[in-house]
């Protein structure tokens, strides 16, 4: 059973009656292949229309979507050998952040990613993709790894926020996100992040703060989620999607405020539709920045990392 | 950088303008509920005397409790005001003409360079009447401006935080000042001059996940708020009551987040004394300057 979200409903509907038109199939066959070919052109029609105009709530609820390709996914259709790694050698291994070695295109990479879950199992064994600072030291771990053996960072973020909760602050979550910020900051490889889902605030920087950082055409990256946005400055939180709208969060947003360095197309109505032409989208944008990044020499490669963020937030929206 | 040279010319502004209030006025705190006299808490720098509370204070009294010299911040570079025209149930830019009205200031960040009982250090102070501290472009280009500056003097940095987070209004441009910031602390290490934060109440959010981290030495004032998830987010997660003292500064020292949690009345010589024991390589290479 797909899931829709409830904008999608006119085309839950169509593709609902293409699908019982097919279950019934035979007595005049030939009449139900023509209805089926127009409701389906009907259908894609709708989904184009309606995927071509999302808002900022939309799309926060597209990045959002069940069935969107998780980390994990990108890691199982990207990297062979994939080797995880785990733990921050001081409390815990954090199954909210993913990391390990292995190849992405033959290259020995480092790769991390948050993983929100696909099952209502895997979702708590992953604590919904919130980490908590275990989470963040392992990241900083395995870049300062990577940087030892010349490896190139690619960390794939989905993550509501780091997780909000006692132990986490006892543990001293804060400083975890600033140490995994500046782990990225400091790498003398390459470092590529790909805003894949939701990349939630601070939770998502500490994995984020890369050379080049990519973003999904429907994915979100946002200093707080709209829901929270809208209970502070509208003191109501069914005023989320006024404040999708005024934060900004798309990837055309993001883009144009030069915060994002590209942004990858999805496939006809969402990564969720075609998992395996989004990660495979996904695959060759990392493929097309990483020969650039490599020719760098270390000392350069951080120099020019520094300068693109000294530089953002110098300009508007105009 | 019109900055560096317009610090030489400090534009000072007088502290008083804001405390021209009757000498007889009654102050009532709010730990103890006890009425002191105005002119006796000034004196004691905001802390209660009947029960030690350490109250809230701007940035400009942080300037002037702090350095030798005063209140003498310097012009600091400007960012875009409003980048993304937000409206909330207001609009942003009207949010910050009155900040700016009320405090003074151009934004949550006073810098100033000085000295602390004779040593040489600058100082970064974040002011949470203006919009509740929030970090945007402003405060990150004002954290950058007090770094360079730092490095410049070949002088320590000192900030002290008050910050309830990220400036929502400024959207992901107020996120990117995290990474922006530590690239601040950056600057000042690899010059191998020491960073040091002390954390005032409040210091949580975005503000505590980057920089305020990231010192070589961290102080918390007694009492003091610091964490990175707010109190009502976390207890509507975990559905538990927190801890007594759950985030306060003795909280963090115990759970070895803070160096130190320095009454205010000894801040400035603590300072002035870990300055001193840190700065051995300076002295040292003086000496052999002098003898050369
Ligand atoms: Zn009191």
């Amino acid at each position: 059973m797909r899931h829709f979200l409830d904008f999608e409903k006119p085309i839950a509907e169509l593709e609902g009656k293409i699908d019982e038109l097919r279950r019934m199939s035979e007595p005049n066959g030939i009449n139900i292949a023509e209805e089926v070919a127009r409701l389906t052109e009907k259908a894609d029609k709708q989904l184009r229309l309606t995927y071509a105009k999302l808002s900022a709530w939309q799309k926060t609820q597209v990045a959002r979507h069940p069935e969107r390709p998780k980390a994990s996914d990108y890691l199982r259709a990207l990297i062979a050998d994939y080797t995880p790694l785990a733990g921050d050698r001081a409390f815990a291994d954090d199954a909210a952040v993913l990391g390990g070695l292995g190849r992405f295109e033959g290259r020995s990479v480092v790769v991390l990613g948050t993983e929100k879950g696909a099952d209502t199992e895997s979702r708590v064994k992953h604590n919904f993709g919130m980490a908590r600072p275990e989470g963040y030291r392992k990241a900083r771990r395995l870049i300062e790894l990577a940087g030892r053996f010349a490896l190139p960072v690619l960390s794939f973020v989905d993550t509501s926020g780091a997780f909000p909760g006692i132990e986490a602050e006892a543990r001293g979550q804060a400083e975890a996100i600033a140490r995994s910020i500046e782990a990225c900051l400091e790498a003398p490889v390459p470092v590529i992040a790909v805003i894949v889902g939701e990349g939630g605030s601070g939770g998502a920087i500490a994995l984020a703060a890369g050379d080049r950082v990519l973003m999904l055409e429907h994915a979100i990256y946002s200093v707080i989620s709209p829901e929270g946005c809208a209970s502070i400055l509208w003191r109501d939180a069914a005023q989320a999607g006024a404040a999708a709208e005024a934060l900004r969060l798309t990837a055309d947003d993001l883009k144009r405020l030069r915060l994002v360095d590209a942004v990858v197309g999805e496939p006809l109505g969402g990564a969720h539709r075609a998992p395996e032409t989004a990660i495979a989208a996904v695959g060759r944008a990392i493929a097309a920045e990483l020969p650039g990044l490599l020719a760098l020499d270390p000392v350069a490669l951080k120099a020019r990392r520094r300068e693109k963020f000294l530089e953002m937030g110098r300009e508007g929206l105009g | 950088m019109n900055w560096l040279t317009e610090f030489v010319r400090p534009k000072i502004r007088t502290l008083l303008g804001r405390r021209d209030v009757p000498d007889n006025l009654w102050v009532q705190c709010p730990a103890c509920e006890q009425m002191i006299f105005q002119r006796e808490l000034e004196k004691a720098l905001k802390v209660c005397p009947h029960c030690a509370h350490h109250m809230r204070a701007g940035a400009a009294e942080r300037l002037a409790w702090t350095l030798d010299e005063g209140y003498a911040p310097i012009e600091l570079p400007k960012a875009p005001a409003d980048p993304l025209r937000f409206r909330d149930t207001k609009r942003y830019a009207d949010r910050l003409r009155e900040a700016r009205e009320k405090t003074r200031h151009d934004d949550a960040i006073l810098v100033a360079p000085g000295t602390i009982e004779g040593q040489k250090a600058v100082v970064a102070a974040m002011d949470f009447e203006f919009m509740g501290g929030s970090m945007g472009a402003a405060v990150g280009e004002g954290l950058l401006a007090a770094a360079r500056l730092a490095v410049l003097q070949d002088a320590p940095l000192v900030v002290f935080t008050a910050s309830g987070g990220a400036r929502m209004q400024e959207g992901a441009i107020s996120l990117m000042q995290m990474p922006r910031t530590v690239i601040a602390t950056r600057l000042v290490k690899e010059a191998g001059l020491p960073v040091i934060i002390v954390l005032t109440d409040p210091t949580t959010g975005g503000v505590t996940a980057s920089f305020a981290m990231l010192g070589d030495i961290q102080i918390g004032e007694p009492g003091a708020l610091i964490g990175f998830a707010g109190a009502r987010v976390i207890e509507q997660t975990v559905r538990e009551k927190l801890p007594e003292g759950f985030q306060r500064a003795e909280y963090l020292h115990e759970h070895g987040i803070l160096d130190l949690v320095v009454p205010r009345a000894e801040l400035k010589a603590t300072l002035a004394r870990l300055i001193g024991l840190l700065r051995v390589r300076q002295i040292e290479t003086a000496a052999v300057d002098a003898t050369a």
